[in-house]
Parts: structure tokens; sequence; C-alpha cells
């Protein structure tokens, strides 16, 4: 091997002149769990509609359910960040679309909503599959105690049908946080871009990206703990220690 | 409908025909067969990783879990970073050589997705040998069958077929992530698109093509694996 290891690299400075490598590290980090988080919520909100809609008894909603799900999942995440920050801008009036353009920040705003509404077709599924994995009892119970729809929902399905998607809820959070390195591709400068940068300027490949590594490796634990206490907290006692996929076993 | 029409007047669809042949011949053929040497090469190693996490040997089992683990918690993209960088060192150390090897953008790719996709395909394998039941392997070892015998004969090909279903979706995922590779600037499907559109300076009309492409592609190869779910469902 004929790479030259600088570990003591992070703690000079970068070409901005101000900040240290390692501190260029961290404000990525910072934008990286920014964007998660707001995509996550916008994720959260739309899949929740979504997959509400189709497990109602309405056939035009589970259309639109549908049809929502099969667009944002076909089409791969980047072709998508593309199309919200390419493309649209030209396609809206031109002084709205000039407007998009010139917004500070815009691939922030970009990526929050492009990953959000991708990841919003993958909690549209998990969501219906929480929903149908309640017994029809539930429902019907709901209902024939006078509760609307809407209220059979609210206070009786989805409670219980969060519960149980807590697991692919916390990994679908997980992938919120990683898909957003895809940002990179329009300027945002998360995690791996700013490694990616560090390796440019410094030469040091294997520091910067081993450092990232390290980071990313971090918020996974930290986040799946979170996720466990959170799960542990709101579980109903004698309900959800049983898991239904656990039946017949 | 007039503000549809005044939306498309700009549009240039030719730009998409002239390129037609850039696109597929040689975008798409890459994503393709990234995709299906990948698939293939990720089964292979995943199969292996799932034998070894299951294989009950520390020695085996934390090595696979762990690298495992480390690919399923950080972003493809850092990763296709980390191999792009890496691959030539790799490749200096498997064959002995003093400098570190020129590598394709093709193989570097290769490599990259294979070593990625192992990860995710042995969590789908495992879940598929542990679908098999005890009394099976019980019933192959009274017979007397050695433990490459009773996986390659018994196991692993009832695994594999309960698991094609997921097999072909997780395929699906990875034909769509191949689009990752343009960060690092190699012309598979979306690449050729994006240099279209660059050089011809129709970033609207490529983008909404490329995208068009891969919904039509993946949503016919998801009806696909679908329709073949029910048809295994209905044999078994």
């Amino acid at each position: 091997m004929h790479y030259h290891w600088n570990w003591p690299i992070f703690w000079e400075i970068s070409p901005d002149g101000v900040h240290t490598y390692l501190q260029t590290l961290l404000m990525g980090t910072g934008w990286t769990l920014l964007t998660a988080a707001f995509a996550f919520i916008i994720a959260l909100t739309f899949g929740s509609l979504i997959g509400v809609m189709r497990t109602t008894p309405f056939s035009f909603a589970v259309r639109i359910g549908d049809i929502y799900v099969e667009l944002f999942r076909n089409i791969p995440l980047l072709v998508q960040m593309f199309l919200w920050y390419f493309v649209l801008p030209e396609l809206v009036p031109r002084n709205f679309g000039n407007w998009l353009k010139q917004l500070p920040n815009a691939s922030f705003y970009t990526a929050v909503i492009a990953l959000g509404l991708y990841m919003s077709a993958r909690l549209a599924e998990q969501v219906r599959a929480g929903v149908l994995s309640l017994p029809r009892g539930q429902r019907q119970a709901g209902l024939a105690l006078g509760l609307t729809l809407p209220q059979t929902y609210v206070y009786v399905l989805l409670p219980m049908a969060y519960r149980i998607i807590m697991p692919p809820l916390t990994s679908e959070l997980l992938n919120t946080i990683k898909n957003s390195a895809v940002a990179l591709t329009i300027g945002l400068m998360e995690l791996t871009a700013r490694a990616r940068a560090m390796q440019e300027y410094s030469f040091q490949v294997f520091e910067a990206f081993t450092a990232a590594t390290v980071i990313y490796i971090a918020i996974n634990i930290m986040v799946t703990f979170a996720m466990r206490i959170a799960e542990r907290r709101i579980a109903v006692p004698g309900y959800l220690g049983f898991k239904p996929q656990d039946a017949g076993h | 409908m007039l503000g549809i029409e005044a939306m498309f007047s700009h549009f240039d669809f030719e730009v998409i025909i002239r390129s037609l042949p850039y696109l597929f011949y040689q975008g798409m053929t890459f994503t393709l067969l990234l995709t299906a040497l990948a698939t293939l090469g990720g089964i292979v190693l995943g199969t292996l990783l799932a034998l070894m996490r299951l294989s009950g040997f520390a020695l085996l089992t934390v090595p696979a879990a762990a690298y495992v683990n480390l690919m399923r918690s950080v972003p493809f993209v850092l990763m296709i970073f980390w191999f792009y960088f890496l691959v030539p060192y790799i490749g200096q150390w498997v064959t002995f050589s003093s400098r570190p090897m020129q590598v394709g953008a093709f193989a570097s790719c290769l490599v990259t997705f294979t070593l990625f996709e192992a990860a995710f395909f042995c969590e789908i394998m495992r879940a598929g040998i542990q679908s098999i039941s005890r009394g099976q392997v019980a019933a192959a070892q009274a017979l007397g069958m050695t433990y490459p015998t009773v996986m390659g004969y018994i196991v692993l090909p009832q695994a594999f077929r309960n698991m094609v279903p997921v097999l072909l979706t997780q395929t699906i995922v990875l034909f769509q992530d191949t689009s990752l590779v343009y960060v690092i600037s190699v012309t598979d499907f979306l690449g050729a698109a994006s240099k279209v559109a660059q050089r011809d300076g129709r970033l609207v009309e490529m983008y909404l093509f490329a995208a068009v492409v891969y919904f039509v592609i993946s949503l016919a190869a998801s009806r696909s694996v679908g329709l073949l779910q029910r048809r295994i469902a209905i044999i078994r």
C-alpha cells in the first residue's frame, strides 16, 4: 500500500479558512439530521394519509392511494430529486420558477420535499399493513358504537396500528437518514458531501470516509436505541408483547 | 388545457429521439448488465454470508453479522465513494502488484454493488433458510447426509424458491439504485440522459424521459413479480 495515513488531518483548517475538517464534517452531520428530520415529518404525514386512504371502503380513495404509491416507489430517488430541482422550476409559470431557483438553501428545501415524498410511499405501505393487521372486529366495534369512520381511525385503529408498525417505522427512519445522502447530487452539503469535499481538498480519502462512516453508525445506534425506548414507553400492557407475525408458531 | 399546452410548447421531443441510441445502447445496457451481474454476485455472496450467520460458530457469525450491519447502516452513496477509491487497492492486494490496480468504471461499480447488495440478499436468504422446518434438516442428518449435502440438496433449493419473489423485489430496488453511480460520473442510463441534458441544455425533457423509463420498467417488473408470487402460491 502506498497510501499515506494522516489522522491529525481532522484538526487542520479546511479551505473555507475558518473551520477545521472535523468541524465541517459535524456541520454536515447537522444538515443530514435536519434534512432527515423534516423529510420524515413529511413522510409520516403523507404516508399516514395515503396509507389510511388505501384501507378505507372507498374504491376511489384506494385507487388514488395505489397510484400515489406506485408513482413514488418506481422512480429512483435520485431521478425524483432532479425532477424537483431541475424540472419543476421550468414547468411552473416563469416568475414562480425564477423565485424557486433563487431561493436561499433551495437544495435543502428540495431535498426535504423529494426525500419526504419518496419515503411517504414506503410509509404508506407500512401504515396500510398496520391497519390491515388489526382484527376486523375492531373497526366493526368502533362503527357499531356509533363512532364515525374518521373517529374509528383516530381513536381505535391508528393508535394500535402505529404501535404495531414501530419496528419497521424505525428502519424507515434510518432509511430516511441514509437516503438524505442522495441530496449531495443537488448540492446539499450534508455529511457524505462534506466527506467527499474533505477528500478532494486534503487527498486523505480513507480518513474522510472512515469518519463519515463512524458518524453514520453512531447516528444509527442512537436512533435505534431511542426508538426502542419509545417503543417500550408506548406499549399497551398485556397486549403488544404479542406480535401478530408470531401467531401460529 | 391551455396551461398544459403552454407548458409543453417549449419542449423539444426530438432531443430524446436523437439520443435514443446513446441512451439505450450505452446507458441502459450498462444499467441492466450491472443490475443482472450484481444480483447474481450478490445472491451468491449473500447466501454464503447467510450460511456464516447461521453456522453457530462465533468465528463465522460475528464477522458476517458485523459486515451486514455495517453495510446496512451507511448510505449507499458513501459506499460507492468508498469502493471507488478502495477497489484499486483491493486489486493491488489480490494480485500482489506493486501499484494500485487500474480498474474500469464497470468493474468498480460491479464490485461495489455486489459487495453492498450481498448484505441485503444475506438477510433475505437467512429468512428463507429459517423458513425451512427443522424436521427436514434432522431427517437429512439422520439419513447420514453431510452439511454440504443437506444445504445443497435439501435446504437451499427450498429456501431459494420460497424467497424468489423477495429476491426479485430486491433486484428492482437494485435496478433503481444503479442510478446512484451518477455520483462517480459513470454513464449508466441516468448518466447518459444527464450528459445529453447538459450538452443540449435540455434538462426538462431528458430527466422527465428518464423518470418515465425507470417508472415503466420498475412497474412492469414489480407487476410480474406479483403475478409470479401468485403462481408460486397456487403450486404450494
